[in-house]
């Protein structure tokens, strides 16, 4: 199968984080960047579906600016046989804006499955992989926590509020990649120096008007530090009584 | 002025509570834009037409019943189509849904549909002139961004609980609307799989008593249950070790990767608090811990906190709630 991954570069989502000075976005020193957990999980998956229909293509892609180009090799160093840089000095808060550049640069490439995160850590706004689909035309199924592919047909699982619903959907297809479809694998070193010679392609990326800005960052307010009422079965009766007076809960 | 359409979720025939706040929301973007008139678009299976009233309550001034067979499961192309065509007729200034597994699906289809903006898993809703403002939480909880948006129509998808229902009654005139087919190839649905019942989604509940590691052996969730029984109507999560470990299933995981939430009361019990589970419930109004090790990071965020035994302190304070609940 011919499949594409859509990914992006997030900082490290462990990390405390500051505002930087323009008060428009994070401070990036001393964060570590990587793949996207998400992103990763949909690159392990399209590798996993090639793996098992014994062949096909794997092509990566990212949108930004030239630091995402490490991300992109360490797709390659998965498994990944090639990779597109769109460049941009950054990527906009506009999710359609990006759709839009991603679907100019996929229609011609003849892929049976564009896979995507389900959204990434820093905006978690899942927006990108599903409006690329719908500007390409095809079906897709948004935060599959399941997925396999056999006869030009897909089937997903996606987990809903209380549910699940199990869905079939026929390729061309967009996916985007909850958590439990596959763990990504660690690059071997054998896979990190085929990276270095596997090609990289990079051009500038199509965005076209962008509608959305960031006018503020904030760190929200920190919680009032909280009491410890005390310890084992003896402090059960005050906690009901704050519950009932204090928070009004009970 | 400047009307706004909501699309008022369902799930087969029942009018899902993050319609009713996404109808609220709208309400108070179309007052604060000169008092314009919020349109509920309420699609579901033949009968769904009953749950308009309640749209009508809490702030729509027109209600437009799209009834079709195919609504009785979530038909997305056919939806998003619908949403959008009606967002085209009708002109209006925003189209309104849930940050729910639904609205996640839905609002980008139709934003791509209307070459539109969206801002999703919005908490805040400010106009200024022809500009929106809105706030939206990223990076897991961590930090606060407030987006502007240009250009006319814009979608927004809520974030579910942060905007509270409020009644506004209005006339809530039906009409009733054409579903629009979908243009091209489709998703089916084979199967919905309903979970444990009986018991609010994560979502929508006002009380969570959620499990971790401390509480020992996967058996010992009975006490959570138990519990969140005695609250009433609470719903039952779990950390990400114990999701992870099979003890409870993938859906019932609080956190970064799981669920995010944000109710009245979090009871956290055999949870240290790591930062993955704090991004899924830090924004909760009241936290309870219960943990053994008094260092734990849980109790920073928690309101009040009992160092102790869960085994033990679990079974009290069942006991104490139920008794308290009886007064």
């Amino acid at each position: 199968m011919k499949i594409a991954v859509c990914i992006k570069r997030t900082p490290d989502s462990e990390s405390r984080f500051k505002i930087a000075a323009s008060g428009a976005a994070i401070d990036e020193t001393g964060l570590k960047f990587d793949m996207d957990d998400f992103a990763g999980y949909a690159v392990e998956a399209a590798l996993q579906l090639n793996e098992k229909a014994g062949g096909g293509e794997t092509v990566v892609y990212a949108l930004g600016p030239d630091s995402v180009q490490e991300s992109l090799r360490k797709a390659m160093s998965m498994g990944a046989d090639r990779a597109v840089h769109l460049k941009a000095d950054a990527v906009p808060a506009d999710g359609i804006a990006v759709a839009r550049a991603l679907a100019a640069e996929l229609k011609a490439g003849g892929y049976d499955l564009v896979l995507f995160g389900k959204h990434a850590f820093d905006t978690s706004a899942g927006v990108i992989g599903t409006a690329t689909a719908e500007l390409l035309g095809v079906p897709c199924v948004t935060a599959a926590s399941a997925l396999s592919v056999a006869n030009g047909k897909g089937e997903a699982r996606r987990e809903l509020e209380g549910a699940a619903e199990l869905v079939e959907f026929p390729l061309p297809a967009v996916v985007t990649i909850d958590e439990g479809v596959a763990r990504p694998r660690y690059p071997s070193l054998k896979g990190i120096m085929a990276a270095k010679k596997k090609p990289l392609e990079s051009k500038p990326a199509q965005l076209g008007t962008i509608r959305i800005t960031v006018q503020k960052m904030e760190l929200p307010p920190e919680r009032p530090a909280g009491r410890i009422l005390g310890e084992g079965v003896a402090a059960v009766p005050e906690l009901v009584k704050l519950l009932q007076t204090e928070a009004k809960v009970l | 002025m400047a009307n706004v359409l909501v699309f008022a979720e369902a799930r087969g025939s029942e009018l899902r509570k993050v319609a009713l706040e996404a109808v609220t929301a709208a309400r108070a973007l179309a007052d604060a834009s000169g008092g314009g008139e919020v349109h509920a678009l309420l699609a579901g299976p033949p009968g769904i037409g009953a749950q308009a009233e309640k749209l009508a309550a809490y702030g729509a001034d027109k209600v437009i019943v799209v009834e079709s067979p195919d609504f009785a499961r979530f038909a997305r192309e056919s939806l998003a189509a619908t949403v959008s065509d009606r967002a085209k007729a009708g002109g209006y200034r925003a189209v309104v849904l849930g940050f729910s597994s639904q609205g996640r699906d839905l609002g980008p289809r139709i934003a791509a549909r209307l070459d539109a903006p969206i801002a999703s898993d919005v908490t805040e809703i400010a106009v200024t002139g022809e500009t929106l403002t809105v706030k939206h939480p990223g990076y897991a909880n961590k930090v606060t961004m407030t987006l502007v948006i240009t250009g006319s129509p814009v979608v927004l998808s809520v974030r579910p609980s942060a905007f509270t229902p409020r009644e506004s009654a209005k006339a809530g005139t039906v009409e009733q609307g054409q579903a629009s087919p979908a243009s091209g190839a489709t998703v089916t649905v084979k199967d919905v799989v309903e979970g444990a019942k009986g018991r609010p989604d994560l979502g929508e509940a006002s009380i969570i008593v959620s499990g971790g590691r401390g509480l020992k052996a996967k058996e010992n969730f009975k006490l959570i249950e138990d519990l969140a029984d005695a609250f009433g109507n609470a719903a039952v999560g779990a950390t990400r070790a114990v999701t992870d470990d099979g003890w409870r299933p993938h859906s019932d995981q609080i956190g970064q990767t799981g669920r995010q939430v944000s109710p009245q009361l979090y009871v956290a019990v055999g949870i240290s608090g790591a930062i993955q589970h704090l991004a899924g419930m830090r924004t909760s109004k009241t936290i309870v811990a219960i943990n053994k090790d008094k260092e734990a990071p849980i109790f920073k965020v928690a309101d009040y906190g009992i160092v102790g035994d869960v085994l033990e302190v679990i079974p009290a304070l069942t006991a104490a709630v139920k008794a308290a609940k009886q007064h």
